[in-house]
């Protein structure tokens, strides 16, 4: 059970002072325990408005294990005009003997307006030197991100969370050129992905992946884009052309191009009655007449596979759903990882714009 | 060519495009027939590893379990005792629907596995599986019995037709001990191989499966700094231990029979050794890899009844201490037979006659109730050849010695030598420390976890080969009877202590066991 094991504050302060203190803290707890070790993977600096802090270190808190080994919170707050800073370290227990114990550090800094101007000098001393550093900005602040990514290799995004999905994509798009984006709405597809790969895995079908006409994504309605990456995914590893989309009754429809110049026909249908954010399922028909659908159930994926002569098998494809704040724990893993098809993907699914 | 509104559908594709980019792979449609599962390994670790696969969505999309065991149950108790077992000692907390999902389909056929009705009621499971499928399904058959049945299992499975499949690949995935001397592990190669090809046995040494295993091979192909050292001009020599502080617990019955050059050495510290001193494979397919770790096991001379009291040491723990308890001697625990003279510590001074590594020699040692529970490979480089600080009191310089631990910290350690602060130039040695826990969010899967997904993929890299087993027994068989012909007294060594003072007698001019 993480505890916190050290605790240091001050208002009014700098980013020296703060500097100072974490070194100061780790040296003690260590010179008690040499069983005590910093953890050194990885930096994540998040900028968060300060009346949102607590729901976001409810998220942060949730992710367990895959917890960064510095947080920088950047806690904002317009009219702020001193800096306060808290430092946490925290333990995962007592080291036992020949065992030893990672000590994540958490670093909270309220600042104003005033402080924007020159965030790099203040976020800059206080990332540890030679880890990668994620930037998280869960509630917007463009501009800031902008500046922050200086820092950064990688960025945390959930591209569902802009109001437009054509807006979701292109800012998703606009950031991969400058630094590694980890999207969480991708990250959401990724059992999906996994499964549509699996259903074609076996030599005899692959075949099958050249002779797909339809394609159906049903998605919570606030997950549009999340449908759109999926979409995105299968056209570029399949080299699709995609059309961009129409509107329909609660719905968007369209079209891509196979590599052999034929229509897929694509549909997003929303699904309100779906209580999380992400996919409900999907459709998918083969010209001659295969037809796979894949949707949430109890336990796993629920697989329905009906061949060319109208046989139909259902079964359920196990694995448990990793809820939001696994996928936000996921999304700190993967700033390690590197994935080639994401950008492909993003790319193709802006495709499906005007 | 099947050609479907004018697009050709059946040409088999080279190369899954969908896969890139994914971390977990496919795996195809598969049964999972686990022999022995009623039994100790089942529960403990076959099981909860299935779970686990299940809950991160790593088994196959179709899988299905079938269990055989000598008890009389229904399908109904045995899926109640495997999740009994899941609950028990998964890694984590079951997802229950996920658990309820997972056991919904498990089957379970009762009998002897020498008779035939087992294997013709286990064929119509599989193929009721199939059919209710509608393709057909890989089968790998798990023997987590007692040696003795693997033959019996094997033959059967051959004679009843079951490891026969036209359209789907079937598998064998065998525990260990592959024998328990180099004839028998010849004997059951020769069995197994009469019913399976190479590429469909999967013989099991748990410590493949195990991230810092794989992380040495990691460590030494991934980094150039360490390669233009790795010879005989630079190491002087190699230390490899697997140390534990318990002692034999309940598994009296099988440790007796076995004994710690057996139970560890054959196997698992030879593989650690192979790992040590294999040169770079061409590549990482399981055959390149195999094939390097087995020229580097033909490399070591088999021992002669000559030098076997020179090269080899056996020992047995008496009354002690651990913990800050008083604990028994061997021969006081339960279960063990009155005199045995099976050994609970093992050490062996082992030599790799090739040109990278000839005059290096490689120690080995393994027990039981030593002062502590370690695995690691200690490599000391050779002294530097001019001590200029000899007139400061540098009496502290000692060789650089690389540690790899394995367990409990899996972590690298380096000793240099540095200056002690102040106005002499005194030298004493430090350490570079490295631990992998704090540079990964990652914790490390189960060894059964990668190794079950491994074996139903079709990839035997962490898997040993047929030569590769008998290339350990040709090291180790020698020792095992000669042994057998003088059976005792045993040297004894205290519970809780750093082994036997016979063990020191193996070391050449100079070297000294690391402390445990």
């Amino acid at each position: 059970m993480p505890r916190s094991d050290a605790v240091w504050s001050e208002q009014g302060t700098t980013p020296d002072a703060i500097e100072a203190a974490l070194r100061r803290l780790l040296q003690e707890r260590h010179a008690e325990n040499e069983g005590f070790v910093p953890a050194r993977v990885l930096n994540m600096i998040t900028f968060v408005d300060r009346e949102w802090s607590g729901e976001i270190a409810n998220r942060l808190r949730g992710v367990g294990r895959y917890h960064a080994s510095r947080t920088l919170v950047l806690s904002f707050e317009p009219r702020r005009t001193r800096m306060d800073a808290h430092v946490s370290i925290v333990s995962e227990g007592d080291p036992t003997r020949g065992e030893f114990a990672l000590l994540r550090e958490t670093v909270v800094v309220e600042i104003g307006e005033r402080h924007l101007d020159d965030l790099i000098t203040i976020a800059d001393p206080l990332v540890v030197s030679d880890l990668p550093t994620l930037l998280w900005s869960p509630h917007g602040h463009n501009e800031v991100v902008g500046e922050l990514l200086t820092l950064a290799q990688a960025v945390l995004v959930d591209s569902v969370d802009e109001p437009d999905a054509h807006e979701g994509i292109d800012r998703a798009c606009l950031l991969s050129g400058q630094a590694y984006v980890v999207d969480l709405a991708w990250l959401r597809s990724t059992p999906w992905r996994e499964r549509v790969a699996a259903a074609f895995d076996p030599p005899r079908l692959r075949g099958e992946l050249r002779a797909i006409e339809s394609l159906t994504v049903r998605h919570h309605p606030d997950s549009t884009v999340a449908a759109m990456l999926l979409i995105g995914w299968l056209a570029s590893r399949l080299r699709w052309e995609t059309e961009p989309l129409t509107a329909e009754q609660d719905a968007l429809a369209g079209r891509a191009r196979d590599a052999d110049r034929n229509v897929v026909s694509l549909r997003l249908e929303a699904a309100p009655e779906l209580q999380v954010r992400g996919l409900e399922g999907l459709t998918l028909k083969t010209t001659n007449g295969h037809e796979l659908a894949l949707d949430r159930g109890p336990g796993g994926l629920h697989a329905r596979d009906r061949n060319a002569a109208g046989e139909q098998r259902e079964w359920t494809i196990l694995g448990a759903s990793r809820g939001e704040t696994g996928i936000l724990g996921e999304g700190i893993r993967q700033a390690l990882l590197r994935d080639p098809t994401y950008v492909p993907a993003l790319r193709s699914a802006q495709g499906l714009f005007t | 060519m099947a050609i479907a509104a004018g697009r050709p559908t059946d040409l088999p594709e080279a190369d899954n495009p969908l896969t890139a980019g994914l971390e977990r792979l496919p795996v195809a449609p598969t049964t999972l027939v686990i022999f022995g599962a009623t039994g100790d390994l089942a529960k403990r670790k076959l099981l909860p590893a299935l779970y686990n696969l299940a809950h991160d969505g790593t088994l196959p999309e179709r899988f299905h379990l079938v269990g055989v065991s000598r008890g009389e149950k229904t399908d109904e108790e045995f899926r109640a005792e495997c999740e009994e077992s899941i609950r028990q000692f998964s890694r984590r907390e079951p997802n229950e629907q996920v658990l309820r999902a997972l056991l919904a389909d498990v089957r379970y056929v009762t009998g002897t596995f020498d008779d035939d009705s087992v294997y013709t009621e286990l064929g119509k499971v599989l193929d009721g599986f199939e059919k209710q499928a509608g393709e057909p399904l890989n089968r790998a058959f798990y023997l987590s019995t007692a040696p003795s049945f693997f033959p019996v299992i094997v033959e059967a499975l051959g004679s009843s037709g079951i490891a026969e499949h036209d359209q789907a690949d079937v598998r064998v995935i065998i525990e260990k001990p592959f024998g328990t001397t180099l004839e028998e592990a010849r004997e059951l190669n020769r069995t197994v191989l009469s019913t399976f090809e190479e590429q469909q046995i999967f013989r099991i040494d748990h410590y493949l499966g195990k991230e810092t295993v794989q992380n040495m091979l990691a460590f030494r192909f991934a980094n150039g700094m360490f390669e233009p050292l790795w010879n005989r001009n630079y190491i002087d020599s190699v230390q490899i231990t697997a140390a534990e502080d318990l002692g034999i617990g309940t598994r009296a019955g099988y440790y007796d029979q076995s004994g710690a050059l057996r139970d560890l050495i054959q196997n698992h510290m030879l593989q650690l050794l192979c790992h040590v001193a294999m040169e770079p494979p061409v590549n990482f397919t399981a055959e390149e890899v195999r094939n390097e770790k087995v020229k580097v096991l033909l490399a070591i001379p088999e021992p002669t009844l000559q030098n076997i009291d020179e090269m080899s040491v056996r020992a047995q723990y008496s009354r002690g201490h651990s913990g800050g308890e008083d604990v028994p001697g061997y021969l006081e625990e339960e279960g063990v037979p009155e005199g045995s003279t099976t050994e609970t510590y093992a050490a062996m001074r082992l030599e790799v006659d090739n040109w990278r590594w000839a005059g290096v020699p490689f120690y080995l040692r393994t027990g039981k109730r030593l002062a502590r529970k370690i695995t690691e490979i200690a490599v000391t480089l050779k002294p530097v050849p001019h001590l200029a600080f000899s007139q400061d009191g540098s009496l502290g310089v000692q060789p650089n010695q690389l540690v790899l631990t394995l367990q409990p910290n899996e972590g690298v350690s380096l000793r240099l030598g540095a200056k002690i602060p102040g106005t002499r130039m005194s030298i004493r040695p430090v350490n570079m420390e490295f631990l992998y826990g704090t540079s990964f969010l990652s914790q490390s899967p189960e060894a059964y976890e990668r190794l079950i997904t491994d074996a139903m993929r079709g990839d035997a890299t962490l898997f040993t080969r047929n030569d590769e087993v008998e290339a350990q027994w040709r090291i180790c068989d020698p020792i095992v009877g000669a042994w057998a012909q003088t059976p005792g007294p045993l040297a004894q060594y205290e519970a809780g202590s750093q082994g036997p003072a016979e063990a020191n007698l193996l070391l050449d001019e100079g070297h000294r066991w690391r402390a445990i």
